[in-house]
């Protein structure tokens, strides 16, 4: 592993560190400490926007640990966090505590998962793409017909969050649960990407039959990347359904799994930091498109029906170019970024 | 009896244009290994310019649909162009989220130039129903299912015996192999994309005279999926089979559901769910190409 210049590792336990240095750990409390200030300073709105961030924070990294880390692609993790939104809002609907729900949500999303992850064995690439879709439809079908557990249509009404008689019923109050939640799926999947099990779902994304040749239980551990993954995103899903108070069927369709995909593509693949990039780039996009469209709607009436014609155009416009542009995402800009003020004034 | 027949009938129709976009679909995937998930758009982007061209500018249809399928030539090009050839060599999962950016942008240019309403097509032919076997069938619907039929064979003939079909073959077989040989694999490359703008136009027109249009018909992208996994992902015949048979079994599914079960708007999901049967089954379709790997 590449440290810092003048950082040298005395021992392997130093060099699993995930904050290396003494600098890296200041930034990050520092950081933290500006994001418990933030709901204090910031308007409502702002505070809103974050916390949609940080929701998408933990589904993207939970894509990323599937798709990026284990190189399993998933068009059905919308759907995903459905299962959890209504997993979860059924048990706190019969009176389950709001944090028990919360995981029930995740581990019933992480059976459903696991079922639709053991066509990954047969299946690679292309086709468990595919399969994965199927998921999706068929899950969003079941949201909708799903009678009294999903609530079909109409959909389910869900009450604010309580932890021990504490609710959770403004934006700032959901900012800090969601920060914590956020904050500990990102802690969750960078420790087990510093675990053996990481190492093997790596090895197993670059070459599978490597992997088999060194041992690695292919079949095991790509139902244990579906498990995880759907758990974190079925935790994220229960959080936003308690977040908005409300779930329906269209809340969870394809295009929602697309946008998560598009977030880790953006973000780069298999970084955790890339997820949190990709999660930011992805929930701003729309807002900052209104913003404009507001802004320019004072001087040209028409302008706003155009731009919000538009916003899908331009979420497709700044894939493609990052695609072509930047393949490896915002992670590896964030590299470059990093290199170029740690070596200047000189180029190399 | 009857209810099923007419299920089965209009099941055919639908799958022949199933079966026009998996072709496209094929193409791609066979010379490229690229995975489209644009390909419903490019049938949206075909139906809307022929609708353009008859209704807005008051071209006579014949002529409106070969201005169509010259535009869906550049349109091939400027994709393979603009949009894959940078890709070339690029993993799986960015290649694919390349074609799904791909398909947000047309989707929003198609509705930002004729807004999200139906449109309706002129009546090309006429609407008097022709008796098939004592079942009352459009003749609109006997016109699309033959042009899809006439497309096919004449893509079969192309591929078999024409010295570009040939050269797209070997690529699709070998590239390093047929680049050896002297064969221009970047031309092949937009060749494939050119015919699967051009067949998915033709689906897109086919959908017009029947239904009219939306900015939604891209949905139909996906139900060629299931098509193609069916037929296999690098098979012509296999696409063409698919198709008609996800077309037939998808309305019959549905026409059951809703009376037997009252279930509502099963045609959605029961392509998907004999897609998953089959993926278990034989994950390469009923006539792809199997990879065999051993170690």
């Amino acid at each position: 592993m590449q440290g810092k210049c003048g950082l040298f590792f005395t021992s392997y336990k130093g060099e699993a560190q995930i904050f290396q240095s003494g600098f890296q750990k200041i930034m990050i409390v520092l950081l933290i400490m500006a994001l418990c200030v933030a709901p204090f300073a910031l308007n409502s709105y702002l505070v809103s926007v974050m916390n949609q961030i940080f929701i998408a924070v933990i589904a993207a990294v939970s894509l990323n640990l599937l798709t990026g880390m284990c190189g399993q692609i998933s068009l059905g993790h919308g759907a995903f966090l459905g299962v959890g939104a209504y997993a979860a809002g059924q048990c706190t609907l019969h009176g389950v505590p709001f944090p028990l729900a919360i995981l029930a949500g995740g581990l019933v999303t992480a059976m459903v998962g696991m079922v639709f992850g053991i066509p990954s064995l047969r299946l690679k690439g292309i086709y468990l793409a595919i399969a994965t879709l199927a998921a999706q439809l068929v899950l969003e079908y079941f949201f909708l017909h799903g009678g009294a557990l999903t609530g079909g249509s109409n959909g389910l009404l869900l009450e604010s969050p309580q932890i021990f008689g504490f609710t959770f019923d403004t934006e700032g109050r959901m900012y800090f649960l969601l920060f914590f939640c956020a904050a500990m799926a990102l802690l969750m999947v960078s420790n087990i990407m510093r675990s053996k099990h990481g190492r093997a779902f790596i090895s197993i994304r670059d070459f599978y039959l490597s992997a088999e040749i060194v041992g690695v239980n292919l079949f095991w551990y790509k139902l244990i990347a579906f498990g995880v993954s759907s758990f974190l995103a079925g935790v994220a899903g229960g959080l936003w359904g308690h977040y908005t108070g409300y779930i329906s069927a269209e809340q969870f369709n394809i295009g929602l799994s697309i946008s998560y995909l598009a977030m880790v593509v953006i973000g780069g693949l298999g970084s955790v930091i890339g997820s949190v990039f990709g999660a930011i780039f992805i929930t701003l996009l729309p807002e900052v498109l209104n913003g404009v469209a507001n802004g320019l709607g004072a001087f040209f009436p028409d302008v706003t029906q155009y731009i919000v014609a538009l916003r899908e155009g331009v979420f497709g416009l700044v894939l493609i170019l990052f695609l072509i542009y930047e393949p490896e995402g915002l992670a590896h800009r964030w590299k470059l970024i990093k290199a170029y003020w740690k070596l200047y004034p000189f180029a190399h | 009896m009857e209810y099923y027949l007419q299920l089965i009938v209009n099941g055919l129709v639908v799958g022949s244009i199933y079966s026009l976009v998996a072709l496209g679909f094929v193409i791609i995937y066979k010379a490229t290994k690229v995975v489209n998930f644009a390909q419903g758009e490019l049938v949206m982007v075909g139906a809307y310019m022929c609708f353009a061209l008859t209704v807005q500018f008051h071209i006579p249809f014949i002529w409106a649909f070969f201005i169509t399928l010259g535009f869906s030539v550049l349109l091939g090009l400027a994709i393979e162009r603009m949009v894959l050839r940078p890709l070339i060599g690029e993993e799986h999962i960015s290649v694919i989220m390349v074609t799904v950016g791909m398909s947000s942008v047309l989707k929003s240019l198609v509705q930002l130039f004729w807004g999200t309403q139906i449109k309706v097509y002129p009546q090309v032919l006429p609407t008097d129903p022709i008796m098939i076997a004592g079942l009352p069938v459009a003749p609109v619907y006997i016109a699309a299912f033959c042009l899809s039929v006439v497309l096919f064979l004449i893509f079969s003939v192309f591929f078999k015996y024409s010295r570009t079909g040939i050269a797209m073959r070997a690529t699709a077989f070998d590239q390093q192999a047929a680049q050896s040989m002297g064969i221009g694999i970047k031309n092949i490359f937009a060749m494939s994309w050119c015919i699967a703008c051009i067949v998915s136009a033709v689906g897109g027109v086919i959908l017009g005279n029947i239904n009219g249009i939306n900015s939604h018909i891209g949905h139909l992208g996906l139900k060629v999926f299931p098509a193609v996994i069916l037929g296999g992902l690098d098979s012509l015949l296999g696409a063409a089979l698919g198709g008609l048979i996800i077309g037939v079994l998808e309305n019959v599914c549905d026409g059951a559901a809703r009376q037997l079960l009252g279930l509502g708007g099963f045609r959605e999901v029961a392509a998907f769910i004999v897609l998953v049967v089959i993926l278990m089954i034989k994950p390469y379709g009923l006539f792809g190409t199997k990879e065999i790997e051993r170690v």
